[in-house]
């Protein structure tokens, strides 16, 4: 047991233990597994026996929609998921007025906060393995690949990630879990639906204008294929099919042959990945108080006065 | 070992600390006396590196607060007023996390750990879950907490608030081990009179400013400029406290069932030449004393009738 003595932190072993002494934990994959298991045959169930009368046997074709049906729903159970077990983890603590005590400890502040944002990945991607049966009945029918289905559970990690970097933040930000909460979900809501709909509306501006204006025979691509880049749900497509992202740059009619200047999904990790790294370092900064160095007058050899406004906790 | 100079901390327009100056030596337990709000916590809160004061400095051991947190922390048990416990926890799970946390070897808090819950009296608790202890076993399992790297200082934000007189007993037990293992501690308490014994200093602080500090019995003998006589008679009590009111150096006289309490601004020899007229005037004395002031007196004398602690 050396080897968890040397990598398991004592925040990260007592987050871990707290969290699977829980019913709440057990409960909460309980319900996860039953909906999207749920989906999955209801899924089966409206193909094989509503939409083609029953005559129909499920193929290949129905085996790829069923997992980008069962994909999008993980990943929407997952924006449900990940503000709900991180936007409460340093706001918890100090709700529980145990914050205090772990502070005056020799943790150092990354340490504290890295450990709970990766003990609450850690029950995520629990959650998410253990959905692997489900998606095992895909596999009965085939129309996917393997290197794909790692893909997507890459692409989750990585949403569970930013979502969790931005609970952790609000967390350390907000004194009480419920604003925490509600503001993780509300920026949540605008990375999943503003973006959607920010690209649609500016797309169909840019249509028109290209429609209503003289022709133009140069680049038949358009900027407003990066806001599409900015949706994880974009982003997942451009996962599955790769012409995906050529297809949200392009206006209509233009020239197939051109190649997209960035997969969604390639925009969507760099652009996020600064706000995870931003997220984390704020939340790090902020959790406990951050005192000014001292700077020493040359005329004197006196230490500077010290005035600080760093945050409190 | 903790020195603190022009301390000042500002919310908004509210001054929580004015101007504090503080030094107290290795090996001194400090008693911090003061109403609710006038910072007290504040204080401890900063010497926690949990607070960043406005201006001054607070250093513990030669290391300064603002600067040297990590050294600080290496040096303090910090206790704080409110606290919360992991419920989810076990009574040994709970304390190894704050020692592992506190990078003790994990061998080493095998053997640590017993000789903790053994000081705080919580050995039969060893296999029980925090969630299962009363609020005074709590409260032991947190000092014993604050104990587990042996720290030079202790910071004790109202350790027996909230606790029953048997638990508060048995805290002022287990901190007066603690004074006699040579621990600097600072405590702020309602029970400070009861920890008369063991204080060594106190410091009054009101609306952010410290009004008095020192040593307990010169703060008190500073004080007692107007001492307070009790007097018991055989009979004729009531005329005898009309007949004192016309003294000299007597200020004020009452009396109940249990005396007359006369309060008198002389000294030791006007004291006694009031008992000399008091037999001459042909009254039978039980007893003639000076009745005792506590802290809380001294506190109340103090803060002139402030908040109560």
């Amino acid at each position: 047991m050396n080897w968890s003595r040397k990598w398991i932190n004592p925040v990260l072993d007592k987050e871990f233990r707290l969290r699977m002494r829980t019913p709440r934990s057990a409960f909460s994959l309980l319900a996860y597994i039953l909906v999207l298991g749920l989906i999955a045959l209801g899924f089966i169930y409206i193909t094989l026996y509503l939409g083609n009368q029953g005559n129909q046997p499920f193929n290949s074709s129905a085996g790829r929609m069923m997992f980008y049906v069962l994909s999008f729903a993980q990943l929407i159970l997952i924006a449900f998921m990940a503000p709900a077990l991180t936007a409460g983890v340093i706001s918890g603590e100090r709700e529980k007025q145990t914050l205090s005590m772990l502070l005056t400890t020799q943790q150092s502040s990354a340490t504290i906060i890295l450990s709970k944002l990766f003990s609450s990945l850690s029950f995520m991607t629990l959650i998410i393995v253990a959905t692997l049966p489900i998606y095992s009945i895909v596999f009965l029918y085939g129309g996917i690949s393997l290197k794909q289905m790692i893909f997507i559970f890459l692409f989750y990690l990585f949403v569970m990630l930013l979502l969790g970097a931005l609970g952790v933040l609000f967390s350390t930000l907000f004194k009480r879990t419920m604003i925490s909460v509600i503001v993780t979900y509300g920026v949540g809501l605008c990375i999943f639906l503003l973006t959607g709909i920010l690209y649609l509306f500016a797309m169909s501006i840019v249509q028109r204008s290209y429609y209503s204006g003289p022709p133009t025979t140069g680049t038949t691509y358009s900027w407003v294929g990066y806001i599409l880049g900015l949706n994880p749900a974009g982003a997942l497509i451009s996962l599955f099919e790769p012409s995906f992202s050529k297809q949200a740059f392009l206006l209509q009619n233009g020239n197939l042959s051109s190649d997209a200047p960035i997969q969604l999904w390639q925009e969507f990790v760099l652009v996020y990945s600064v706000v995870i790294i931003a997220a984390l370092w704020i939340s790090i900064r902020r959790i406990r108080p951050v005192a000014r160095r001292k700077h020493s007058h040359p005329e004197n050899g006196l230490p500077g006065v010290k005035t600080s406004t760093g945050a409190h906790s | 070992m903790i020195d603190i100079q022009h301390l000042s901390k500002r919310y908004g327009n509210f001054d929580a600390l004015k101007d504090i100056n503080l030094f107290i030596p290795e090996g001194t337990v400090f008693g911090f006396v003061g109403p609710n709000g006038a910072g007290k916590s504040t204080t401890m809160s900063i010497l926690a590196t949990l607070m960043l004061p406005t201006s001054g400095v607070a250093k513990v051991d030669g290391f300064d607060v603002t600067q040297h947190p990590k050294e600080v922390r290496k040096r303090i048990g910090y206790m704080p007023d409110f606290f919360g416990v992991y419920d989810q926890l076990k009574t040994t799970e709970y304390l190894h996390f704050y020692g592992a946390s506190y990078n003790i070897p994990r061998s080493e808090r095998e053997q640590l750990i017993p000789q903790l819950l053994e000081l705080v009296n919580l050995s039969d608790k060893s296999d029980v879950y925090v969630d299962g202890l009363s609020r005074g076993m709590k409260q032991r399992l947190c000092l014993a907490r604050c104990l587990i790297h042996d720290p030079k200082v202790l910071i004790l934000d109202e350790p027996a608030s909230g606790l029953d007189p048997r638990a508060r007993i048995e805290m002022r037990e287990i901190l007066k081990e603690l004074k006699q293992m040579g621990k600097t501690i600072i405590i702020s308490s309602h029970i400070l009179p009861e920890l008369a014994e063991m204080v060594d200093e106190i410091g009054v602080i009101e609306h952010g400013e410290m009004v008095a500090q020192g040593r307990v019995s010169d703060i008190q003998a500073r004080l007692r400029v107007k001492k307070v006589l009790h007097i018991r008679v055989m009979d004729r009590e009531e005329e005898l406290a009309a007949r004192l009111q016309d003294e000299a150096m007597v200020s004020a006289v009452l009396s109940d069932n249990t005396g007359i309490h006369v309060h008198f601004s002389g000294g030791d020899v006007e004291q006694v030449q009031l008992l000399q007229n008091i037999i001459s005037w042909g009254y039978a004395v039980i007893s003639y004393h000076e009745a005792q002031t506590n802290l809380e007196d001294v506190f109340l004398e103090i803060t002139k009738g402030g908040a109560a602690v």
